[in-house]
Formats: structure tokens, sequence, C-alpha cells
């Protein structure tokens, strides 16, 4: 009997990313192109027209975002993507958008850094993600793919999360992820989920006057406001925390990575598993809300593998209840941990 | 006796927070009465700047939203991209739309968005305590250029309409003035025909209204008239430039 | 006779009415209004000709003219 083929496709990341949006109901995307992530402008600049959408190159950064913030304002589902220092430019118009709580999704597809750094792969922008980044006390959402299949499969996830919680929305994902190409399985079923957006600027048929904006100047009034984002960050954390577990049940020992970072640290635990060593791994998938669950029945010892200086570690610890031991190993402007750097680390911790 | 003046539906029965003799409440009111004669109250959608007129969305009565400081272009196309059927205009003081968002003011103009936009020139920065704005006028006091503004120093008050009016995105633009009756009949008749050009999908439509602020000209107001009369059109010459 | 009608708690006593009346029928009302300023009011029994100059530059809108 012949088996039920699958279709797959060749793809990279960033084009998973940009056709993942448009099946996730993507109908405005806004961008400036920026290296490691422009293939992700050029799908959109070739699909999104043709499938019923609104493309536009922007002439920067700040008018992409901003652009994005007025298609979300109507109450499509609207899209930017850049790199490491484009992302940086968008952190205003992130804080606006967080301050309207208007549902977008932001792409950023790291490199090197700081200043304009290098076009090679790197996590060094998880503190600007998880922490806000722009002005003010606000979260996004942080979803961290680590493979192709994943990139193309979160980005309903991403849209349904903003649309829900009316909050911005960030894919965190690396020079390695966007550029490399997998087979993608592109049949899994997308849902919309619908929500209320009565919120939206459509003109003010039949109704009052909506107004979108993040200005509060009565006294008290943005206290209030920023009370009522509070509350939705509780919720969020509460309920969307997301992650990976493999092989942790009896593990002495866990690895903490996410993204990229994360497959090169599970080839090392796979490895150390063939000669004996109880070695587990934890992938965050939702950076921010940090899964702290997956932190709840603390191992021993953990390994934090980063391509950032430090940065995933921090939330590692905020989130164990007892002093286990936290080991470290990070490389970063261009630079990443190989599976046998990873192991040597490993090794040292497990046996001391 | 019949009513021949009144008070706008568009615009909302709340005293506004701009002081005595501020062109922005004259402006405000023009922009209502065209949205009512135009009959478009229901499929409006008004930018706002930052600047002072920051919460004019406080005052008129249609949908409106805020843009962060010089963005509102972006928004506006944005909005209009995904929703033809609206009739979408900004609102944009001389910082918001030629200094700061001078950016996405050239662009969204080079690609001829149909987009309303109405800019207002007072020559100086109003919300932060009067400051130079791209456009004060040389040798002007400001709290930023306390000696007058000085060519050397800072550069030539920043004439964007006629730079906007080289784009061949651009469909029209006109500068008018708020300092008589006359002149203001002149403004709410610039500013229909902008609002018309996008109902017809003619394109990029600007107007530049020359606006009294006596509080940081540090004159009265009927004087802050006349030296947009005898002052500020020298260098801001009326009339339409494209 | 055409007239005027001024809405004294909005006005904010800018008196650019004044500026442009043509018959000099608008005067300063000497009693504070709610917004502690000096509002402006319509002198009757004068030769109001309903320009609507007035109307047309106030910045707070507090004036309706009627012919």
């Amino acid at each position: 009997m012949r088996q039920k083929s699958i279709k797959k496709i060749l793809i990279s990341g960033n084009e998973a990313i940009a056709e993942g949006a448009i099946r996730a109901g993507c109908t405005f995307y806004a961008g400036y192109p920026i290296t490691p992530q422009n293939e992700l402008i050029g799908y959109m600049a070739e699909h999104m027209q043709d499938r019923g959408g609104v493309f536009i190159q922007a002439e920067s950064e700040v008018a992409a975002i901003n652009m994005v913030y007025g298609a979300a304002a109507t109450g499509v589902r609207a899209m930017t993507s850049s790199s490491s220092p484009g992302v940086s430019l968008k952190q205003e118009g992130i804080s606006y958008i967080a301050g309207a709580e208007l549902p977008v999704v932001i792409v950023n597809i790291m490199r090197g850094g700081p200043g304009l750094g290098n076009i090679w792969p790197g996590q060094s922008d998880y503190f600007q993600a998880t922490r806000g980044g722009g002005h003010g006390d606000y979260r996004c959402i942080v979803l961290a793919p680590a493979n192709v299949q994943e990139c193309y499969d979160m980005m309903i996830l991403a849209f349904n999360l903003a649309d829900q919680y009316r909050n911005p929305v960030l894919i965190l994902g690396d020079a390695m992820l966007g550029q490399m190409m997998e087979p993608l399985n592109t049949s899994t079923k997308f849902v919309i989920k619908n929500v209320d957006k009565s919120w939206a600027l459509t003109g003010c048929k039949d109704r009052k006057p909506n107004i979108v904006k993040s200005f509060y100047m009565v006294k008290g009034d943005l206290e209030k406001f920023n009370l009522k984002l509070q509350k939705k960050y509780e919720a969020l954390q509460a309920k969307e925390e997301r992650w990976e577990e493999f092989l942790v049940k009896d593990a002495k020992l866990v690895l903490v990575a996410y993204g990229s970072m994360a497959r090169i640290a599970k080839a090392a635990v796979k490895t150390l598993r063939l000669k004996g060593k109880k070695v587990g791994l934890i992938r965050p998938i939702t950076l921010w809300p940090f899964p702290k669950q997956a932190f709840k029945k603390p191992k021993d010892k953990y390994l934090v593998v980063e391509m950032s200086y430090g940065q995933l570690i921090e939330d590692v610890k905020l989130s164990l209840s007892v002093n286990a031991q936290v080991g470290f190993i990070g490389r970063a402007g261009g630079g990443f941990p190989s599976e046998e750097e990873i192991i040597v680390k490993a090794n040292k911790l497990y046996n001391g | 006796m019949d009513k021949i003046y009144t008070h706008p539906r568009a615009l909302r029965k709340t005293v506004t927070h701009y002081c005595p003799g501020c062109g922005h409440g004259i402006l405000h009111r023009i922009i209502a009465e065209v949205v009512d004669e135009l009959a478009i109250r229901e499929k409006v959608i008004g930018i706002a700047p930052v600047g002072c007129a920051v919460i004019a969305y406080d005052y008129w009565d249609f949908d409106c939203s805020e843009a962060a400081h010089g963005r509102a272009l972006a928004v506006a196309t944005a909005i209009k991209r995904v929703r033809k059927e609206n009739i979408v205009f900004t609102y944009q003081g001389d910082g918001d739309l030629a200094a700061i968002g001078t950016n996405e003011t050239i662009h969204a103009a080079n690609r001829g968005e149909n987009l309303t936009v109405i800019f207002i020139n007072n020559a100086i920065y109003g919300m932060t305590g009067g400051q130079m704005a791209p456009t004060t006028l040389l040798n002007q006091k400001t709290a930023t250029t306390p000696k007058g503004r000085n060519a050397q120093l800072q550069g030539y008050p920043l004439k964007i309409s006629e730079m906007l009016a080289l784009l061949p995105g651009v469909k029209y633009i006109e500068r008018t003035s708020l300092h008589s009756p006359q002149e203001i009949i002149k403004t709410k008749k610039a500013i229909k025909q902008a609002f018309l050009n996008q109902v017809e999908n003619i394109g990029f439509s600007l107007v530049e209204v020359l606006s009294p602020c006596p509080t940081y000209w540090g004159i009265s107001p009927s004087q802050s008239l006349n030296w947009i009369r005898d002052t500020m059109v020298k260098e801001f010459p009326l009339g339409r430039i494209k | 006779m055409p007239k005027i009608t001024v809405d004294k708690n909005k006005c904010k006593g800018c008196l650019l009415c004044i500026s442009v009346c043509p018959k000099g029928l608008i005067v300063v009302d000497k009693e504070l209004n709610s917004l502690g300023a000096n509002p402006v009011k319509f002198k009757t029994g004068g030769e109001c000709i309903g320009c609507a100059f007035c109307a047309l530059i106030c910045p707070d809108c507090c004036i309706e003219v009627y012919k």
C-alpha cells in the first residue's frame, strides 16, 4: 500500500516566518531591509499583495513600526521584522504599541552587537526583548523558535496571543535560524481566533468615536492604566509559559538554552547521555513570560548556554527558589559555544 | 432670525486646554466644519501629533489615533492603505512635521499617499515652552535662541511646503493664514479642497497654516495676528504652492 | 437686527473678536467667568451687520451669530 505522503518544502527560517504570518491572517507588513532577515521582507514583497494584503517598504525601521501601529489600530493583523540594530530603532514604536495596547507582531532575527556589530548569529538582544526595550513599564510576549518548522507554526500562536492580550509579540530568532533551510510541513491547520475589536478605528458610524492612544494626563489615570497592564502581565505569566523539556526527569544536570543555541545544547545532551551522564535540557519557548514553572522542582545543577554574556542566566536564577549550582557558558559577537565546549563545561560541572 | 454661525457637530462642546488667542482652536473648528460639510464624520480618522495639539482627539468628535512625535504620516499611511474607504488626515505642528518627522513627511509625500495633511506653522515649540522650531524666523527670540535665530548657528527657516512641492507624488499644497477673518475663510476653502482631493482619490494634499502663538511670541493675541500679517508672511508667502 | 451670543464660560478673554468687529459692538465683561477670565459680551442696541467675523476668529468657538 502506498503511504500517504506529507508534502514538504525546503525553505529558510526567514521565509517560514513570512509564510506562517500570511497563513495566520497577517494582512499588513511594513519593513526596512537589514541583514540577516532580508529573505523575510523579500518573501512579503513577493506574496503579500497577491494574497490580499498590503506590503510597504518603509523609509526606516522607525516608520515601519509606526505603520504597523497604524494598521493594527484599524484591527488588522500586522507585522514588521528586522534585525538587532533595526529593532533598537523600533523601540520607541514598540513602547507606544504596548501603551496603546495594540496587537502587533515584531520579528527580530538577531545579529552580533553592540552597535553595527556584524551579521552573524547572536542572542545579545535577550534583555532588550524580555525587559521591554523601550521606555515605560511594559512587556512584550517573546517567542523563541528553534527550527524552521517552529518558525512557521509559531506565527499563528503569535498573532492569536497578540489579539487575545492586545499586546506586542516579539519573535526572537537569530541569523542561524533565519538563514538555515530545512524541510517544512505546511499542512498544520492554523486556527485564527477571532476576538472582539470594537476598539478599532474604522470610522464612528453608529457608535461613539474610538481613540487609540497612550497619553494619560489626568492625575492618577496613568497609574491606573499601568496597574491594568500589570494585571495583564500577571495573567500572561500564569497562563502562557511555554517550554520544552528533554530528558529532564532523572537529570542531575540540566542545560538551559533557547533558539538555535538549544539545538547545539541538545546535541551535547545526547552525547553526554551516551556516556551515561544524567543530563537534560530545558528550552524556554516563551522568553517572556519566562517559564518559571520549569524550575519549580529544582535540580542540583544547571548549565546555562547562550550566544550572549549572561542574559538568560538571570531569569534562570530568578526562577530558582533554592540555591542550585548554576554554571554558565556563553559566547557572542558571532561566536557560539560548540557542542564540544558545552560538553567540557558540562562534565566539569557534573563531576565537580 | 436664523442662526448663521454655530458650533460644528464634529467638534465637542468642551473648553480646550489652549492658551487664549491660540490658533489651534480656530483650526480645530475649521476642520470640524469641513468634516460636517462633506458629511464624512462617520468615516474620518484623524491622527493627532505630539505637541500642543496632542489631545486634539479630545476635541474632535470622530475616530482618532495618537502618533509618536513625528510619526503621524507613517501611522496615517498604514490606516489609509488598509482602509481605503475611510478619510484619513494628519494634524501636525512644525516640530512634528518638519523636524523630528521630516523623514516620514517626505516619504509619505513621495509615495503619493492619498492623505490630507494639516500643517500648523507657528514658528515656535509651544508645548515644551517656546523653543526654536525649524520654521522660526531669523532673529526671532525663543527659549533656545535667546539672542535670536542666527543663520550661521541655527540655519534658516525651513520651507518644507516648497520642498514637498518638488515631489511628483504631491498633488496639492497651499499656504494660508489665520491672521484675519478673510484669511480664515481662505484657510477653510483650502482645507476643504485638501479633503475633497482625498475623497476623489487625487492624492497627497497639504495645507500649511500660519497660526498665532501669543504666549511664546510674548505679545498679545491681536498683536500676534499683526505679526503674522506684517512679518511672518514675508518669509512664508501665502497662496497656492502646487 | 442681526446679533451674536457669547458662551461666556468658554471665553478665555483673548479679545480677538473685539479686534475684528467692524462696528465695535463687543466689549469686555468686568465680571470674571468660571475660567477666571474676563469674557467678552455683546453690546446691544448697536448696528450689528451679522458679518460673523467675531465667530470666525474666535479660537474657542463661543460665538453664535443670528441674522
